[in-house]
């Protein structure tokens, strides 16, 4: 019993670790991500406008429910980073000359405060400082105003605002390279961005108990002329965003697997604990003979699932506090939080205890209610012997199935429930690794839409302000560009009657190539000459069908209210966006021929020329490269899911192997005495580990089609339940992901039979000449 | 059931072939701190269709002798050879081979597969044989092919033991160890599968060995070997073979 108590106890563990693990760092995040916004004052709502002077953000003071409000300045710019050959993206934000208890409190890491006459003092956010290895006194070059200015960093820091970052407007992956966020003090900033007593953006803090939707909805009346960009929430800001799906998706993950693991662990615990009381029965009557009642035979039985529980508890409890310091340090390289809160919630512990011994009675307890109502002088007799009548496979007459296959076969269909159970749990193990590799495929297939199918530029390049369409010829003409498409992007408000929803419409040229419509199949899709194109996630969100008529407020420049009627709606993996023609775009905006950008294949011999080149054109605001994209992406997945996955792999094998294993030796010990006379009649020993294991072998083929289909439906059901309004799950599993979860049980039952099948070997072939039934 | 009534003169078999060879065979076990000695300086010949019965009560060793001739055991000192099989010196695969090529073994509780039916029992074996009989003969032969398709479950001690029995047979070999093969069973019963035993050893000229310690079979074998604390003790030759149908118990 040693080796089966040992696989119930590892199943056990997996459940265990699996919950103390995801749980653990679930509630780590939603603590971490609490404290860190209660200590460093998270503002409630922000708001990005063109240009207000001071005096506005009284009256934004004034507006009941708010408790503080701060104002700055905040401006991406072209940043060189020494090292770096390609443009990066700085946000400069302006913060107060000293330390004060201000809104989205920085959290200093390394260095100090920028001092009251800091001039080219920066601050920058620790994510960049680590990807571009800048340290305490390196000095960057900033196009501020149209000027190359020298910046020194400081001080190393955290901000609230930025625990995720990135650059928000599409970007799903933080980019720390060629994205970061750069403090300086407002005193220097204000002027160099021609902002003195002024500012651009807004954060507010409310009173308990304040709506927050009157604060935003009399934000933006106050706000109106000074070209707001509409105030919103914590629910709309980017890295408070990321992290708090992040935690519900933790919250769901959380629940389902551990309680997969804990179901199979009751499973086996049960057949187990069915086949020892069999086996026992002799030593039940003798001890029932003595006279000791059924409540104490039973408790026997209990306190040996309860000792084997607490053993696969207590490792459990060590293996999955592991693992959860192992994914909260994960965690912390993509979420910058000043501390990761990772301590010992007890109650896990306790409700991860509740739960196992709840697992191991409810395992053990129709066993021992079997063990205990045995009259003693039955329980004295052996098991009567298996009967056996004529079944399903001989009613199928087929004379071609060996005798030992029929052996095989009988004994499965004499305990269909059993056989049932255990090919259950297998295929559970199955399910569970092929939603893994499930998720994996999504992740790829979202990043193939992207970034092949729809994003096929090598270099986009924002412009800061609105340009002319010469502006194109000067950018197409640039060193290394093989062809260059002009966009424009608007940021606006879409209105259908009550609902409403901020972003941007993407103006794409006629014929453009370098950024194509995709929906989720990789269909592409032509743009309409009129009309706007949803993505069906906004315009799910929106109420809209093709044919409705929306109404668009401008966000920008003049910002003027106009109505468009909805083309079409495109199934996209990512994002809520809404495309256009560029002249139909340019003409709702009563504008001429107008960009906001331009999207560029390059001569990759030329690359370093253009950005260099890039680099010194004051009216490029930011250049995104697709290849630092698609590898930040690749880096980012490969570090935080491998870890993940790769755990749940190894809990997931370990169960199949100990439902396997324990399936053998259930058969070992139920049918030693056949596999023994087949031994005396000259069966060798492989022949008899074929008998053994081949029940095994048949219910884990049997298992593993059924893994695959529960496997793809519950991809299917976390599709749906992880989707977000950032992105949806495609359902994709490929055929590898099937291949690798089919070679991981088989590798698992291939390991769990070796074990077993060394005990063919111990069989003791002589005893069972003598021994009765 | 096949009537089977030959008698045959001892005498017969002492001109064959001397298929077992022990030459002075010890087997002693370990027993906690205690070593038992189950054979001491064993020496023996058996030859090809010889009907021989071991007589001896509980711990005589007659037991252990037939593990070591069937190839279950290895004897600690000596030698045991079957033709050109050195069996004292034999490792596991060189013992299931020697089994699985030469002897059928038939058992006290006939150790049939519940889960296969009477004629699969039998066939199971033809598939590891080299050249078996047809399964169906082999029913034949004791006396079941009406009950060919019954489970072990559904078939009486007597019926269970010829299954046993036809399962020995059915690959040829060129012994049949029985242990006890009555021991299970009623006097009619036992009569009826020792006919079997008898019929066998006849028609297919099987060396037959049976270990019992009923004495009254004794009576229906060409030899009879007495062994007493691991010793053979008296060898006797009957000059007339008794058919089963005269024994007594």
């Amino acid at each position: 019993m040693r080796g089966q108590a040992t696989a119930i106890a590892l199943v056990i563990a997996c459940g265990v670790a699996s919950f103390v693990s995801m749980r653990a760092m679930y509630l780590s995040l939603l603590r971490s991500q609490a404290d860190y916004y209660t200590q460093h004052r998270f503002a409630d709502v922000f708001v990005e406008l063109k240009r207000a002077p001071d005096w506005v953000a009284e009256r934004i003071r004034q507006i009941p429910g708010v408790a503080q409000a701060e104002t700055r300045v905040v401006m991406d710019v072209t940043v060189d980073v020494p090292g770096l050959q390609e443009p990066a993206v700085g946000r400069m934000i302006s913060i107060p000359a000293r330390q004060a208890q201000g809104l989205n409190a920085l959290f200093l890491r390394q260095g100090r405060y920028l001092s009251p006459t800091g001039g080219n003092e920066v601050i920058a956010s620790e994510a960049f400082a680590e990807a571009n290895k800048l340290e305490l006194g390196s000095e960057l070059r900033a196009v501020i105003n149209g000027r190359w200015q020298k910046l020194r960093i400081v001080g190393i820091a955290l901000s609230p605002e930025y625990i995720y970052e990135i650059r928000g407007g599409g970007s799903l992956f933080p980019d720390n390279k060629r994205f970061g966020v750069l403090w300086m003090s407002a005193e220097t900033l204000e002027p160099a961005l021609n902002m003195k007593g002024a500012f651009n953006s807004i954060a507010v803090s409310l009173l308990p108990g304040a709506n927050e939707e009157d604060v935003i909805s009399q934000m933006d009346r106050e706000l109106d002329s000074y070209g707001t960009l509409g105030a919103y929430g914590r629910s709309d800001q980017v890295s408070h965003r990321f992290i708090s799906d992040e935690i519900s998706q933790n919250r769901i993950t959380a629940t389902v697997i551990p309680a997969i693991f804990l179901a199979v662990a009751a499973l086996l615990v049960h057949l187990s604990f069915t086949r020892l009381v069999n086996t026992q029965r002799s030593e039940i009557a003798v001890i029932k003979a003595f006279g000791f009642s059924n409540w104490q035979v039973g408790a026997h039985y209990v306190e040996f699932s309860l000792l084997v529980a607490i053993a696969g508890y207590l490792l459990g409890c060590g293996v999955g506090w592991y693992f959860g310091i192992k994914l909260a340090t994960l965690y912390a390289e993509f979420y910058r939080f000043p501390v990761l809160v990772y301590r010992p919630e007890l109650h896990i512990f306790f409700l991860a205890a509740l739960i196992t011994f709840v697992t191991a009675i409810a395992g053990a307890i129709g066993a021992v209610a079997r063990a205990v109502s045995l009259p003693p002088a039955e329980a004295m007799r052996p098991e009567a012997p298996s009967r056996f009548r004529p079944m399903i496979i001989d009613k199928l007459n087929m004379p071609f199935i060996s005798p030992a296959l029929r052996m095989i076969l009988r004994n499965l269909e004499r305990r269909p429930l059993r056989a049932l159970a255990s090919a259950f749990a297998i295929s559970c193990s199955v399910m569970i690794i092929v939603v893994e590799f499930g998720l994996f495929d999504a992740l790829n297939r979202m990043m193939e839409v992207q970034f092949r199918d729809i994003q096929r530029e090598d270099i986009a390049v924002t412009l800061n302000e609105v340009h002319s369409a010469r502006t194109q010829f000067e950018l197409a003409g640039l060193p290394g560009v093989i062809r260059s498409e002009e966009f424009r992007a608007v940021p606006v408000r879409l209105r259908f009657q009550h609902r409403s929803r901020k972003t941007s419409i993407l103006g794409l040229r006629e014929n453009n190539e370098l950024h194509l419509i995709v929906d989720d199949h990789g269909n592409q899709l032509s743009l309409p000459l009129e009309g706007i194109v949803l993505s069906s996630t906004l315009a799910g969100l929106l109420g809209v069908v093709p044919g409705d008529r929306l109404s668009v407020e401008v966000l920008e420049g003049k910002r003027p209210v106009r109505s468009i009627v909805v083309a079409a709606t495109v199934d996209e993996l990512l994002g809520t966006n809404a495309y256009m023609n560029l002249c139909a775009l340019n003409r709702l905006m009563h504008e001429d021929h107008s960009i906001s950008g331009s999207l560029m294949q390059v001569d990759a011999g030329k690359q370093e020329q253009l950005y260099q080149r890039l680099k010194q054109l004051p009216a490029v605001a930011a250049v995104s490269i697709k290849a630092a994209a698609v590898n930040s992406f690749k880096e980012t997945i490969s570090r935080s899911m491998t870890l993940s996955i790769g755990t749940l792999i190894i809990f997931a094998s370990v169960i199949a192997a100990g439902m396997i294993y324990n399936g053998a030796r259930i058969t070992l010990s139920e049918r030693s005495r056949e596999l023994a006379t087949l031994r005396i009649l000259g069966f060798t020993r492989r022949e008899i580990t074929f008998i053994l294991l081949g029940e095994q072998a048949l219910l884990t083929m049997v298992a593993l089609p059924f893994g695959f289909v529960a496997g793809y439906a519950l991809c299917a059901i976390l599709a749906i339940r992880l989707q977000t309004e950032l992105y949806r799950m495609p359902l994709v599993v490929q055929p590898a992901s099937y291949g690798l979860a089919f070679l991981i049980v088989l590798f698992a039952a291939i390991a769990s039979g070796t074990l077993v099948s060394r005990r063919v070997a111990s069989l003791d072939i002589v005893s069972v000449l003598k021994a009765g039934d | 059931m096949t009537s089977v009534s030959s008698i045959s003169p001892g005498s017969t078999s002492q001109d064959s072939e001397c298929v077992f060879h022990v030459h002075a065979v010890s087997k002693s076990y370990k027993s906690g701190d205690i070593s038992v000695i189950a054979l001491r300086s064993v020496e023996l010949d058996l030859r090809a269709g010889e009907f021989v019965v071991f007589l001896g009560p509980s711990g005589s060793g007659k037991s252990t002798l037939l593990n070591i001739l069937g190839g279950l055991d290895t004897p600690t000192s000596g030698d045991v050879r079957f033709r050109d099989h050195w069996l004292s010196q034999a490792d596991d695969a060189e013992l299931t081979r020697f089994r699985r090529e030469h002897v059928g073994f038939v058992f006290q509780f006939y150790n049939l597969i519940p889960s296969l039916t009477a004629l699969e029992n039998v066939t199971l074996v033809t598939e590891i044989a080299e050249n078996p009989m047809d399964p169906k003969e082999a029913l034949r032969l004791v006396g079941l092919t009406e009950r060919e398709h019954h489970f072990p479950s559904q078939l009486s001690g007597g019926e269970q033991q010829r299954v046993a029995i036809a399962r020995a047979i059915v690959k040829k070999p060129d012994i049949l160890l029985c242990d006890e093969p009555t021991g299970a069973l009623d006097f009619p019963t036992a009569k009826l599968v020792l006919d079997v035993l008898a019929h066998i050893n006849k028609e297919l000229h099987t060396l037959v060995a049976v270990i019992t310690h009923n004495s009254a079979i004794a009576a229906m074998a060409d030899r009879v070997i007495r062994l007493r604390s691991g010793e053979i003790v008296e060898v006797t030759q009957n000059a007339r073979k008794a058919s089963p149908e005269e024994l007594v118990w």
